[in-house]
């Protein structure tokens, strides 16, 4: 469905079925240079499980139109926004790298309107290396490269988001490509990149937060390693840890582990 | 197993979609030939029919062994994803189905394998899609021949048998402009002399039955989808792709744009293609294939050496009028091969005899290690007469557009010593004289 957030089209994928009023949602926040299909097993379930999905583009990628968020915090005060435009008064929060960020500080700003939080590779501080910074801006082809190494695990992949057959190296690289070319005004890598780095109110945000907080963390993932999220479970009021057998992309690598793990925490 | 860097091409052909089996620890990829697997529950069962979960139900829509494959192949190619078909037909078959239906145009180069060129020109058209067909190099031709139903341009990477080299950039850029996909047949080249999507092609096929099997015992097909072509912003401009852009009521109204931005060709093939003309692969022959291609590296760089020999001697013999190979500075190609594919342009290729059909028959018949057969890609030599079989379908003047003529023998040049091809070819080479006399 299509909503519209601050004068901008917003897309948000519901899974395969029409948003109803009466059932619970679940917002699900893309990572940098991802859009929502990275998501399309999971939300598919909870669609079809009782819950409204709204697994959005962030504005300025992919089907969605707008300036992409230059902040973690600007991100969360689209996130709230988009709430307000579908009308919701609380939703649970889903959030991928980058987008594990943002939803931290939608919730850390709205405590009571998020209803549960799930973190998937997570970590803060987020930094990114300066050489990734500064190739993610003059090399992109270079750093989405690298960025893929990195982000997964294995040359074997169970059946993913395709279904079997799908090579999830290729899949992703080619995903990059297609959100930074889906921008011809802003680079939303460097762009993604640079808020990721910047974000500095990771703990405290962390602090603020009253929902029951899942931390989905991947054995092999080198991007957000399961060490580099320790300080934000420690400071979590009511967090548990779920460790899943993948990389960086674990939604798409370990798509059976991730979904165990969201389905036992994401209770209506 | 990643680390630093992406693996390299040799270990992806080993490795890629493969670990060791969790069940029983066994290395090689096992066969499993299975109609079926079991679900977990009901509640399972319907989660993968509903695609909330992803696994296999039934193995002509998707099978672990085929899988590997799949993913082996995507992996070499460079792609999203791959299906596995029960022919390199059945691929090409497959790809144009799901993208397409009547009332729809293709544009595709005259320099095809004898099998497509039926499939279009003949077969296709009887289901109410039409091909033009454009000489690969006539760059011009490619544009000129897009109407507003043309829906996929089409060509080989090298083109049988005359091996005129595709421009896979410009085609592809033309192709783009005019908001459709380039599919191009790999057959002959395979992954290690190019890869068709770093240079713009959207889907690439392979008969599988050639060198990625490499041993002449297996029928198998795979499509590989880049990924690239955005078939939402395409449909929106165009209307062209209702296929993957609109609800489809034949899978729970999906769109399949919208479940995957790029991986919707694939789901749709599957889903549909798969399901319903259901030309899958047996999971014995997938195994085949992935056999083959744990070797490909090492096998295409012999067959490159073996054909380097081959085309020289020939080349440099009085009873030869014509080698067609791009190696050679003659052939129409040649610099364009050397940017393309710079470890060689294939081992397969034709050259003509000075001499009557005759002659050309009794060179046939002195051959002793190169096998007169019907395919490509063995590890053995072999040879063939196309204008008596598999051209044969075609008209004269069909024949000279792809540069055969009735005295065109077409060579497959296997993994034997060198020494013994060449001997062998000048054996046939003096019967074919002497039978002129």
């Amino acid at each position: 469905m299509e909503l519209s957030v601050n004068g901008s089209k917003i897309f948000c994928y519901t899974g395969g079925k029409a948003f109803d009023a009466a059932k619970p949602t679940a917002i699900f926040i893309h990572g940098v240079l991802n859009d929502h299909s990275v998501w399309v097993l999971q939300t598919r379930y909870f669609a079809h499980h009782g819950w409204n999905v709204l697994a959005l583009d962030l504005p300025g990628h992919g089907k969605s139109s707008g300036d992409p968020p230059v902040s973690v915090e600007a991100a969360a005060d689209f996130v709230l926004a988009l709430m307000e435009a579908a009308a919701l008064d609380k939703a649970a929060l889903i959030g991928h790298s980058f987008g594990a960020l943002v939803a931290l500080e939608t919730a850390a700003r709205a405590p009571q309107r998020v209803s549960q939080l799930a973190l998937v590779g997570a970590a803060y501080p987020m930094k990114v290396s300066p050489v990734l910074l500064e190739a993610s801006q003059n090399d992109p082809e270079k750093a989405i490269a690298l960025v893929n190494t990195f982000s997964h695990a294995t040359l074997a992949p169970p059946p993913s988001a395709l279904g079997p057959g799908t090579w999830l190296y290729g899949s992703s690289r080619a995903l990059m490509r297609r959100v930074l070319a889906s921008n011809p005004r802003v680079n939303v890598f460097h762009t993604g990149f640079k808020a990721c780095d910047s974000y500095a109110a990771g703990d405290a945000a962390m602090h603020k937060v009253t929902a029951p907080t899942l931390f989905v963390l991947g054995r092999q993932d080198q991007m957000t390693p399961p060490k580099a999220a320790q300080s934000l479970v420690k400071a979590a009021q009511r967090g548990t840890v779920a460790m899943v057998p993948g990389g960086h992309q674990m939604m798409l690598e370990a798509p059976e582990a991730v979904l165990a793990a969201l389905r036992d925490f994401l209770t209506p | 197993m990643p680390g630093y860097s992406d693996p390299g091409f040799d270990t992806l052909a080993l490795h890629a979609g493969a670990a060791p089996d969790p069940a029983t620890g066994a290395r090689a990829v096992p066969i499993h030939l299975s109609t079926s697997f079991v679900f977990e529950s009901s509640e399972h069962a319907a989660a993968l029919f509903n695609l909330e979960r992803a696994g296999h139900v039934y193995s002509r829509i998707s099978n672990p062994t085929n899988a590997v494959l799949e993913q082996r192949v995507s992996a070499l190619e460079g792609g999203v994803g791959a299906i596995s078909t029960a022919s390199g037909q059945a691929a090409l078959h497959l790809t144009i189905a799901t993208l397409m239906g009547a009332g729809s145009h293709i544009v595709a180069s005259t320099a095809l394998y004898g099998g497509s060129q039926n499939l279009l020109h003949y077969t296709l058209r009887r289901f109410g899609i039409d091909t033009t067909f454009v000489k690969p190099g006539d760059i011009d031709g490619w544009r000129a021949a897009v109407r507003p139903n043309t829906k996929l341009f089409f060509g080989e990477t090298v083109g049988n048998p005359g091996l005129d080299v595709l421009d896979i950039a410009t085609v592809s850029a033309i192709a783009h402009e005019a908001g459709v996909p380039l599919l191009v047949d790999s057959t002959l080249t395979t992954p290690w002399l190019l890869k068709p999507l770093e240079h713009g092609a959207d889907l690439v096929y392979h008969s599988a039955t050639k060198f990625l099997s490499g041993h002449g015992t297996v029928i198998a097909g795979i499509v590989v989808d880049g990924g690239s072509f955005d078939w939402a912003a395409s449909h929106a401009a165009s209307g062209k792709f209702g296929e993957l852009a609109e609800p489809y009521d034949g899978f729970h109204n999906m769109v399949f744009t919208d479940e995957s931005t790029v991986g919707a060709f694939l789901l749709r093939a599957r889903r549909e293609g798969l399901r319903d003309f259901g030309a899958c692969l047996s999971p014995h022959s997938a195994w085949l294939v992935l056999q083959g291609i744990e070797t490909l590296g090492l096998r295409m760089a012999r067959h490159i050496d073996n054909t380097a020999k081959v085309v020289e001697f020939l080349a440099s013999h009085p009873f030869v009028a014509r080698v067609g190979h791009p190696l050679l500075e003659s052939h129409p190609s040649h610099a364009l091969a050397q940017k393309l594919l710079p470890r060689g342009a294939g081992s397969v290729f034709s050259f003509d005899l000075k001499g009557s059909r005759t002659q050309g028959k009794a060179f046939v018949d002195a051959l002793q290690v190169f096998s007169h057969l019907a395919n490509v890609g063995d590890c053995r030599s072999l040879v063939i007469h196309p204008a008596s079989t598999t051209h044969f379908r075609m008209s004269d003047e069909a024949l000279a557009a792809g540069g055969i003529t009735q005295g065109t023998i077409r060579l497959s040049i296997g993994l034997e010593d060198p020494a013994d091809l060449l001997e062998d070819l000048k054996r046939a080479l003096r019967a074919a004289e002497k039978a002129g006399v």
